[in-house]
C-alpha cells in the first residue's frame, strides 16, 4: 500500500488533559458543525467502538475533534461483568484507540454484554457476590495493563436485581477500586434510574458512594415507565434533557467531590447541537455555582 | 472454569432468554420485592432487539423503505434472533442479512432485495475501510509499453464491485442515495456497480459490460489475462473505458510487481 | 464463437488511451457530485455512516412482528417485475443475463 497521510499516527493536541468542567457525547450528526464553529466546551467524549473500523470519516473526524478539544474514550462493549474471559481482540483495538488518539481519560462499564460467543449490545447486569466481584477485578486488571492506564468503571443503571447477590453495589464497587487500584466515573442519571428502581435513596447512596475514587461525572436523560406491578420504572434512554431530580443529585455529588469533568450523554433522537452545547452550558453553571470555582470560557 | 455455578447459570439463562421471548424470565432475577419481574427483565429484550433492529436499519436503510419500516423491523427481528452480533463493534454487523434476505422464503417474490442489501454492505465497508492513496493514473503511463501487459493492480482497501442481474444501482439511488430525484427503474436492467472511496467519499459507479469481471480478475491476474477473461465472456468489452473509470474512482492503491511476461501463446 | 483475444500491444495501447484521458485522480467525483451519490451531500453522509454504539437503553418499544406473516409495505411494492409475472422466480429465471 502507499504510503498515506492519514496514517494511524498520534495526533498533536493542544489539551491533553480532560478539564474538570462539562463536556458532551460527540454524536456524528454534530461533527461538522463542530469543526465548524469550535463551540467553547470542555471537552468531547466518544464510544470506542465507533472508532474501530480502519479509516475514513470517522478518523478524520476524530482526528480534526483531537487536535481542538481533550478527549474522553468510553468503552461499551469489553463485557467487564462476564463471565468468559476478556474479548482480547478487543482490548486491543481499545489500547490502538489509546495509543492513536492518547484520551485524557478510559471508562468502561459495570456490565456485561457478551456470553459465550454472543454479543448483545445491551450494558446487563451483574449479580454482586464475591465470586462475580474477582472476576470483575481480574478483568480490570488485565484492562489497565493491556492498556497501561488507570480505568474509570462507571456505576450502572439497572432494572432487575438478582436474589443471590450477596453485596451492594457500593460495597461491590468500593472493594473494586480497592483491590484493582481504578478510578470511578459516577453516573448521576445512573444513581437516580437505578435508586428509582430499587426503590432506595439517591441521596443515601451519594453520601456513601466512594468519591475519592470518582474521575468523571456523567449525565443524561432518562424516560419513566412502570414494572410489573406498576412501581415507576425508570429507563436510561438518554434520549432527553437531564431531569431536574438529577440536576440536583449532581449539586450533592459537586459538593463532596469539588469540580469533575462531566459529561453530557444524549444518544437517541439526539438534538441539535445546540440543544446538547446548553446542557453542557447548564452543567458548567451549577459547577461554578456550587463549588466556587471560575471556568475559563475558551477552550 | 470457576466455580460459581451460581453466578454462570444465572447469566447463561438470563442471555438465552434475551433473544427468546418464549423462555421464561430466569430464575433469581427480581424486583424490588424479591419477586420475580418479568416485565423489568422484559426491559433487557427490548434493548438487545430495538438496538440490533436499529443498527440494522443503519446499515441498511434502502432494504427498510423497500419493504417499510413495521415489515424490515419484523425481518430485523427474526435476522437478530438468528444471526446475533459475535463482536461489539457494530459496524461489522449484519453481514449475513443479504444472505437471510435471499432465502427467506416470504421475501421470494423480492428477488432485487438481496443484492441491494449487498450494495448497502459494500458501501458501509467502504466508508470504514483503510485509508489509501488511490493509484495515480501517471504511475501506470510510466510502465513501459513492453511491460505494462503484465501489471498486476493493488485493488484499493474501500473498493469493491458488485454484480447483479438486477438494476442494483437504480434501485439504492432511488431509496437512498438520491431520494429527492430518484432514476425509473428498470427491473428487466442488468447493474453492476463499483463502490470506491479514493478519500472520504464512498462512490457507487455503474459499470460498463464485463467491467465487473474484468475487476474481479484483476484481483489475482495480470492486466492481459484479466482483459482477456473479461473479453471472452463479453464482446463488447471496453478495456481502455474500463482503466479510465477505475482510475478515475480510485479502484486501485497502487501496482503490484511487474513479473517475468507471462506466456502470450494465446 | 469468440476467439478474439487482445495482445499486449493492444492492452498498452488501451492504457495509453486510459491514462491520457484523465487529467487528474478522482476527476470522477466531481461527476459523483452531479449524480447524486457519495458523500457530496455534506452532513447527510455522517449520518449514513452505519450504526453507532450506545450505552443507554431505549424507550422504544420492540415491533413485535412477524416477517412470515406481514406483506411488504415499503416501495417495492410500486416495483412491478416485468410483464406479468410479478413473483413467479420460476419464470424470471428464463430470461437471466448469461452473465
Amino acid at each position: 500500500m502507499t504510503s498515506s497521510p492519514h496514517s494511524p499516527t498520534a495526533v498533536p493536541r493542544i489539551a491533553p488533559d480532560v478539564p474538570a468542567r462539562a463536556g458532551a457525547g460527540l454524536k456524528a450528526e454534530h461533527v461538522a458543525e463542530i469543526l465548524d464553529t469550535r463551540p467553547a466546551i470542555g471537552f468531547f467524549e466518544v464510544h470506542a467502538e465507533n472508532y474501530m473500523g480502519g479509516g475514513g470519516a470517522p478518523h478524520r473526524q476524530l482526528q480534526a475533534i483531537r487536535r481542538d478539544y481533550p478527549l474522553s474514550l468510553h468503552g461499551v462493549g469489553l463485557s467487564i461483568g462476564g463471565d468468559g474471559p476478556l474479548d482480547r481482540d478487543h482490548l486491543q483495538r481499545l489500547q490502538a484507540l489509546n495509543t492513536r488518539y492518547e484520551p485524557g481519560l478510559f471508562s468502561e462499564h459495570l456490565a456485561w454484554s457478551t456470553h459465550d460467543t454472543t454479543y448483545y449490545n445491551d450494558l446487563l447486569p451483574v449479580p454482586y457476590t464475591q465470586v462475580t466481584l474477582q472476576r470483575v477485578c481480574d478483568h480490570i486488571d488485565e484492562v489497565q495493563e493491556v492498556m497501561g492506564r488507570r480505568m474509570l468503571l462507571e456505576n450502572p443503571s439497572t432494572y432487575v436485581a438478582f436474589d443471590r447477590s450477596t453485596m451492594g453495589e457500593l460495597d461491590f464497587l468500593r472493594e473494586i477500586t480497592r483491590r484493582t487500584g481504578c478510578g470511578l466515573l459516577l453516573d448521576v442519571n445512573n444513581v437516580h434510574v437505578s435508586c428509582v428502581n430499587h426503590q432506595s435513596s439517591a441521596e443515601a447512596y451519594i453520601e456513601a458512594f466512594p468519591m475519592e475514587a470518582v474521575g468523571e461525572l456523567h449525565l443524561g436523560g432518562h424516560a419513566p415507565d412502570t414494572d410489573d406491578d406498576g412501581r415507576p420504572l425508570l429507563i436510561d434512554a438518554h434520549d432527553r434533557a437531564v431531569d431536574a431530580t438529577v440536576w440536583k443529585l449532581y449539586e450533592r455529588v459537586l459538593k463532596r467531590t469539588g469540580p469533575l469533568p462531566t459529561l453530557i450523554e444524549w444518544d437517541n433522537d439526539v438534538p441539535a447541537w445546540p440543544v446538547l452545547q446548553s446542557q453542557a452550558q447548564a452543567a458548567d453553571r451549577i459547577l461554578e455555582r456550587v463549588t466556587g470555582v471560575e471556568l475559563k470560557r475558551a477552550i | 472454569m470457576r466455580s460459581d455455578t451460581d453466578a454462570c447459570r444465572t447469566m447463561s439463562s438470563f442471555s438465552a432468554a434475551l433473544t427468546d421471548a418464549d423462555l421464561p424470565v430466569p430464575d433469581g432475577v427480581v424486583g424490588p420485592d424479591g419477586k420475580p419481574a418479568p416485565k423489568r427483565f422484559n426491559v433487557y429484550r427490548n434493548n438487545v432487539i430495538v438496538s440490533l433492529t436499529e443498527a440494522l436499519a443503519q446499515t441498511y436503510p434502502a432494504i427498510e423503505r423497500l419493504l417499510g419500516e413495521d415489515y424490515f423491523k419484523a425481518l430485523a427481528r427474526s435476522f437478530v434472533t438468528e444471526h446475533p452480533p459475535t463482536s461489539p463493534v457494530l459496524l461489522w454487523y449484519g453481514a449475513e442479512f443479504p444472505d437471510f434476505i435471499e432465502t427467506f422464503p416470504p421475501l421470494r417474490h423480492y428477488p432485487y432485495l438481496a443484492d441491494v442489501a449487498r450494495l448497502e454492505w459494500a458501501w458501509l465497508q467502504a466508508y470504514h475501510a483503510e485509508d489509501a492513496e488511490p493509484l495515480d493514473p501517471q504511475v501506470l503511463g510510466s510502465v513501459s509499453p513492453e511491460r505494462v501487459a503484465d501489471v498486476r493492480f493493488t485493488i484499493h482497501p474501500a473498493a469493491s464491485c458488485i454484480s447483479s442481474r438486477w438494476p442494483v444501482f437504480s434501485i439504492a439511488l432511488a431509496n437512498r442515495f438520491c431520494l429527492e430525484d430518484p432514476p425509473a427503474i428498470d427491473l428487466e436492467q442488468s447493474e453492476s456497480v463499483l463502490v470506491a472511496r479514493p478519500d472520504l467519499e464512498v462512490g457507487l459507479h455503474p459499470m460498463r459490460p464485463g467491467a465487473d469481471l474484468f475487476f474481479r480478475a484483476l484481483e489475482t491476474h495480470t492486466l492481459q489475462e484479466a482483459a482477456n477473461k473479461a473479453l471472452a465472456e463479453i464482446s463488447e468489452f471496453d478495456l481502455s473505458g474500463c482503466l479510465s473509470d477505475f482510475l478515475s474512482v480510485g479502484a486501485f492503491s497502487g501496482l503490484g510487481p511487474v513479473g517475468a511476461p507471462a506466456d502470450r501463446s494465446t | 464463437m469468440k476467439t478474439k483475444v487482445m495482445s499486449a500491444a493492444i492492452v498498452a495501447g488501451a492504457v495509453a488511451t486510459a491514462v491520457a484521458g484523465i487529467s487528474l485522480p478522482n476527476t470522477a467525483s466531481a461527476q459523483a457530485k452531479e449524480k447524486c451519490y457519495g458523500v457530496s451531500l455534506k452532513g447527510q453522509n455522517d449520518c449514513k455512516a452505519g450504526p453507532g454504539t450506545t450505552c443507554a437503553g431505549t424507550s422504544t418499544i420492540d415491533y413485535q412482528g412477524n416477517a412470515w406473516t406481514l406483506v411488504p409495505k415499503g416501495t417495492c411494492e410500486t416495483m412491478e417485475l416485468p410483464g406479468d409475472r410479478k413473483g413467479s422466480l420460476t419464470e424470471l429465471d428464463r430470461d437471466l443475463p448469461k452473465a
